[in-house]
């Protein structure tokens, strides 16, 4: 046993009904170590973190920090313990201000006025530029991450944990995301840091951790593999990058012209002149950070936010005022990010989850009155071509794994013989294959002549299967210009740059 | 000073009395719904405390033992709605509406023995020379106790809510209830106790009105209030003292409407008796018709179950 | 220790199972609740349950099942709706109010007159009355986003107003000596609700119940709207999706259940009752959303749970003439099935497993 580590994993294992999440997992860190946990969504990676974390109890195994037997009963106990984490997801409150968000996440805050000061320090210290008295709810997401992370060094870590940092920042909010690591890093604090993305772990990493299926398959030092053979450790498999045909582009399918809609979501963002044309046969991919109007334009394209006749066309007809069945009958089809709740219903069946969207083109009602048997063939249809993976077509959505209710989701806006398609974030939180296989789907959607608009904020996505590429940033569309050619500065600054920081590492 | 056989300071002085039910009732519930949690059960609850208060009081002969006994009264049946909506996932629309059901029947039941008794009398509180001060005294100086304390529990939930961390964690409870699991806070147990405190509040509420409003026993005592106590947390933007300016409003048009039906005003008396009600239904319009305000002001999580999953 | 676990689909099983097993479970505590009354609680549970249906005077009781069931069925069935599609009209004791005072002031309007078109005028005047009233919450929530709780309740006692200000001022009955209530409606042949079938308790009410039963269960299974109900209160966000507009059926809902409260109450206005009075309103309204509830929002658990909830009245009344029981107490043991049925509903969602919680 080393005995200059400061956090070490001993055999964790943790099953939940039908899962085993995690399966004898072991790894160490020392001070100051900027630790990879590489895995696949669904790998076991944030099971393993919130074990650390004092969320989720161990089924077996221990942990040891500083030597000592370390068993957080709850996340105070870590917290207390110097152990300190940055979710990727649901952890700030978007009506409390700042300084409130910090707050909440400390043991012993001190009084809001003396907080307000700590935060600008630290802010300032690490080059993170905060104001404590704003509404989270009208912060960006990278100044959200930001209240995180400050909210983790008021407390003076020694382990700080981060979940998936970088999917919410642009290329050039990463770099410097990136300083302050290293700073930390520097400073004696160890980093364990979860991500998929390769290349930034090459860049960041000293260690790292490859779980698959919830077990550890690889330890490795990242600088010294390439990033294809991390790759193939963490996915199992070969991967082949889906196929295109230079198909000839047709007539324009879908035009948006001077787009303007308020959001209808609490805290969001308001679409300001978007405009863009796709033709038949193309893909145009939509970067952006989260919470840039990603959400809302899905919304005015499906037609669930009306807007202007004009304003959204489909096949040259103005369609800005109809509503999502009417978009349907043109020939639209569309995706949202979340599956369910939103594109899916969760608790009703893959049958009647199909007649959700696919009532229009397919014809499955006639006068108002449901055609069940064809809507159950049309749902057999979808999983059989898409691969669902469902005991049958009866089962509730929620009852699928999120890759398989995605291929089912996505399946089913492809099978309606569509000329215009718009998803967002096809592969969101998808495993791989299931992830090559949409967008494969899509790749051939387009080549039979459907005009494509992919919104994502996978930049690798986008690059792989976009003709065309913009950016939204606070609302606005950037102009589209081909991917060839593209470099990831100019991506960076299409999605907003570093959005105003670079003024602030100036001084740190 | 008369105003069409209405002297004002009176009328002042009445309707802060009117209010009492309503803002004990109201800043229960709004520190309920803060921890984003929706209890339709409010006039359940406040019946429940107006009869376990009443009999609670007969049998003792003490006023105070009386409203603990309410207070008892209104906490015990909000625990039925926290076990129900906390532990068992029960609707949370559904589930206040079986309390108010619930309420109202067993209320009634054991009610029965106490019809036609009247309550031991609650002394108003002697402030000495302030009573005597001219209008002034009449409308500030000459209450029962309740009055007072239904202004402090005012200031004291108002405060709580701004100034302590136990306001912090709660208002961020109702906000986002994954985040604040994630950060370790106990969601169930601080909905729990705010459920309990809710119950209580209406319960003391409910007491004031079978031992000082009314005072007696009758089915259904109520008559409603536990609804507009709901509907002033709306009306107040989930905001403290704007609970006490609605009350007080409502306050003041059920005591207007009373003193012109006793003045024999030309309206028939069932047109001046809807008009609470309608006047209620009124400002709740005009304050959902505000969309910035009514959709920013309410807590993110409200009536939404938790049910802490991996 | 209890673990909850959330089952991937909801249990078949146990969705028609729990409303049983809350039933059972209200017996019991029903039956702890009449023992600390000081009655015999075996003795209670048959009077209410048993005695009515089977016992010496069932010739009685079992007309007046129907006569009570009707009312429940027909608003349940239509609160049902909105209950699915997450539209929450609890108001519905004021349309059921509503709907009495415009049909019966349309029948009174005709007094004496003698023809065919007074009853059926009546009953389109009864649902309009309904309908009027549950489009103000309605019409408030879609133009303004005004909870509807709250002002469908609120309206409640507006109703309950005019319906004393009816029966004291303009539908009072001119030959009644100055007593509050109007004439009787059942004395006057053209605009009687009377029993169809001579001691069977089916009335046109009755019937309407029957036919709102089937037509409910179609639309919920068959038809398109039915579908967008159900996607509406499952997944809104969804409904949006698949192009529902919220307004509408917000509307539509609203409507539906006001129409039919409405209807109940002129069926009882012209039957039952016979006559707009003071007490008319019976709490019928409160019950349905019992009803609705213990009916699982399904049709024909609807017609089941009405049923049911009609003997709990009778019985009631037969277990306070009898055993001296309080009235009262019945309707606390309404309110007990709802809490047990609500509690018990969780093992359809859920699954629990004992776990022991280990110390890691």
């Amino acid at each position: 046993m080393t005995t200059g580590d400061l956090l070490r994993v001993e055999g964790l294992t943790k099953a939940y009904p039908g899962v085993v999440a995690n399966s004898d997992v072991s790894f160490a860190i020392k001070p100051g170590e900027v630790h990879a946990l590489l895995g696949e969504n669904g790998a076991g990676k944030s099971t393993l973190v919130k074990m650390i974390y004092g969320l989720v109890r161990p089924d077996h195994g221990r942990m040891l920090l500083r030597g000592a037997e370390y068993a957080p009963a709850e996340p105070r106990a870590a917290r207390a313990s110097g152990v300190a984490m940055v979710f990727q997801h649901f952890s700030l409150f978007e009506a409390l201000n700042v300084a409130e968000n910090v707050a909440l996440g400390m043991e012993n805050p001190p009084k809001l006025r003396e907080l307000a000061g700590k935060i600008r320090q630290v802010s300032q210290d690490y080059g993170l530029p905060l104001d404590p008295s704003r509404m989270v709810g009208d912060l960006s997401a990278g100044e959200r991450q930001r209240v995180e992370i400050i909210r983790c060094l008021l407390q003076d870590p020694k382990l700080l944990i981060m979940d998936e940092p970088t999917s919410v920042l642009t290329p050039q909010e990463v770099e410097i995301l990136f300083q302050t690591l290293r700073q930390l890093s520097a400073e004696g604090t160890a980093i364990l840091y979860i991500s998929h993305k390769l290349e930034e772990i090459r860049a960041l990493c000293d260690e790292a951790t490859i779980l698959r299926r919830g077990k550890v398959v690889a330890t490795c030092t990242p600088r010294d593999r390439s990033a294809r053979e991390m790759a193939e450790l963490m996915v199992g498999t070969v991967l082949t990058p889906p196929a295109r045909s230079g198909t000839a582009k047709g007539a324009v399918a879908l035009e948006v012209a001077g787009l303007t809609v308020d959001s209808p979501i609490p805290f969001g963002t308001s679409l300001k002149n978007v405009s863009f044309k796709v033709q038949r046969g193309e893909v145009l991919g939509i970067a952006g950070v989260a919470g840039n109007g990603q959400d809302e334009l899905l919304l005015a394209l499906s037609g669930e936010l009306r807007s202007g006749v004009d304003a959204v066309q489909i096949a040259g007809v103005g369609m800005g005022t109809a509503g999502p069945n009417e978009r349907r009958r043109a020939g639209l089809v569309s995706a949202p990010e979340e599956r369910l709740g939103h594109a899916a219903a969760p608790d009703m069946s893959l049958v009647e989850n199909a007649l959700l969207s696919g009532d229009t083109r397919k014809g499955l009602t006639r006068h108002g009155f449901i055609d069940w048997g064809k809507t159950r063939a049309f749902a057999e249809e979808i999983v059989k071509e898409f691969d669902v993976r469902t005991p049958g077509t009866w089962v509730a959505a929620r009852a699928l794994s999120g890759g398989n209710l995605q291929k089912f989701v996505v399946g089913r806006e492809l099978s309606q013989a569509p000329s215009v398609i718009v998803i967002n974030q096809p592969t969101w939180g998808v495993d791989a294959s299931a992830a090559a296989a949409i967008r494969q789907a899509i790749l051939d959607r387009a080549a039979e002549g459907a005009a494509v608009v992919v919104i994502s904020q996978d930049l690798d996505e986008l690059l792989e299967i976009a003709d065309r590429f913009a950016a939204l940033n606070e609302g606005r569309l950037s102009a589209p210009r081909p991917v060839q050619g593209l470099t990831i500065d100019e991506i960076g600054l299409m999605m907003g740059g570093a959005h105003g920081m670079e003024v602030a590492h100036g001084h740190a | 000073m008369m105003l069409g056989g209405i002297n004002p300071a009176v009328l002042i002085a009445s309707l802060m009395v009117a209010a009492v039910p309503i803002i004990l009732a109201a800043i229960g519930e709004l520190v309920v719904e803060k921890a984003g949690v929706l209890n339709l059960g409010v006039e359940g609850m406040m019946i429940m405390g107006a009869i376990c208060g009443f009999a609670a009081a007969v049998a003792t002969g003490s006023p105070l033992m009386g409203f603990v006994g309410g207070a008892l009264g209104g906490a015990a049946l909000s625990v039925i709605f926290a076990l129900l909506t906390q532990f068992l996932m029960a609707n949370q629309v559904a589930t206040g509406l079986a309390l108010t059901l619930f309420g109202l029947g067993l209320s009634s039941l054991i009610g029965q023995g106490y019809v036609g008794i009247k309550p031991p009398p609650t002394a108003r509180l002697d402030l000495g020379p302030l009573s005597d001060i001219p209008v002034l005294g009449t409308i500030l100086f000459r209450h029962d106790v309740m009055v007072y304390v239904s202004v402090a529990a005012v200031a004291v939930v108002w405060a709580v809510l701004r100034y302590t961390r136990t306001g912090l964690v709660l208002r961020a409870v109702g906000e986002n209830h994954d985040a604040a699991h994630a950060l370790g806070y106990h969601v169930i147990r601080i909905r729990f106790l705010a459920i309990l405190f809710g119950g209580a509040m209406a319960g003391l509420g409910g007491a004031y009105l079978s031992l000082i409003r009314v005072p007696q026993w009758t089915d259904g005592i109520t008559a409603g209030a536990g609804w507009i106590a709901l509907a002033i947390v709306v009306f107040a933007s989930w905001k403290p003292w704007r609970v006490l300016l609605g009350a007080y409003l409502f306050g003041g048009i059920a005591v207007l409407q009373l003193n012109l039906q006793a003045a024999g005003a030309r309206i028939p008396v069932e047109y001046l008796s809807m008009s609470p009600y309608l006047i209620t239904i009124l400002v709740l319009v005009i304050m959902s018709a505000d969309k910035s305000r009514a959709a920013a002001a309410a807590p993110a999580a409200l009536g939404k179950n938790f049910h802490a999953s991996r | 220790m209890v673990m909850l676990e959330k089952r991937p689909n909801p249990s078949r099983f146990w969705t028609a199972a729990t409303p049983v097993l809350a039933v059972v479970l209200t017996m019991i505590a029903g039956g702890v609740m009449f023992a600390i009354l000081g009655k015999n609680p075996l003795e209670a549970i048959r009077t209410i349950f048993w005695d009515p249906l089977f016992g010496e005077f069932a010739w009685y009781f079992r007309g007046q099942l129907l006569v009570k069931a009707g009312p429940l069925i027909l608003i349940a069935v239509g609160l049902s709706l909105g209950f699915r599609a997450g539209i929450w009209n609890i108001g519905a004791e004021g349309q059921y109010i509503m709907g009495a005072i415009f049909g019966a002031a349309v029948g009174l309007a005709f007094y004496p007159m003698e023809a065919w078109f007074i009853f059926p005028l009546m009953v389109i005047a009864g649902a309009f009355g309904g309908w009027l009233w549950a489009m103000i919450p309605a019409v408030l929530r879609t133009r303004f986003r005004t909870n509807e709780i709250l002002v469908s309740l609120l309206l409640v006692y507006v109703a309950q107003s005019i319906l004393s200000s009816m029966a004291l001022g303009a539908l009072r009955n001119p030959e009644g000596g100055g007593f509050p209530g109007s004439r009787n409606l059942s004395q006057y042949p053209s605009a009687a609700n009377g029993e169809l079938i001579a001691g069977s308790g089916m009335h046109w009410g009755v019937v309407a119940a029957f036919i709102a039963v089937i037509a409910a269960y179609v639309l919920l299974q068959r038809h398109i709207l039915g579908f967008h109900i159900r996607l509406a209160g499952q997944a809104p966000r969804a409904a949006r999706f698949a192009g529902v507009s919220p307004n509408r059926l917000v509307l539509l809902c609203m409507g539906i259940s006001g129409a039919l409260a409405g209807l109940a109450g002129l069926f009882e206005v012209s039957g039952p009752a016979g006559q707009i009075s003071i007490d008319f309103a019976s709490g019928y309204g409160f019950t349905a959303i019992i009803v609705a509830f213990l009916g699982r929002l399904n049709p024909v658990g609807i017609l089941l749970a009405g049923l049911l909830m009609a003997l709990t009245y009778i019985g009631g009344e037969n277990a306070s003439t009898n055993l001296g029981l309080p009235s009262a107490s019945i309707q606390a043991f309404q309110g007990m099935l709802l809490f047990f049925l609500l509690a018990v509903d969780l093992l359809s969602n859920y699954r629990l497993r004992l776990s022991n919680r280990e110390t890691a």
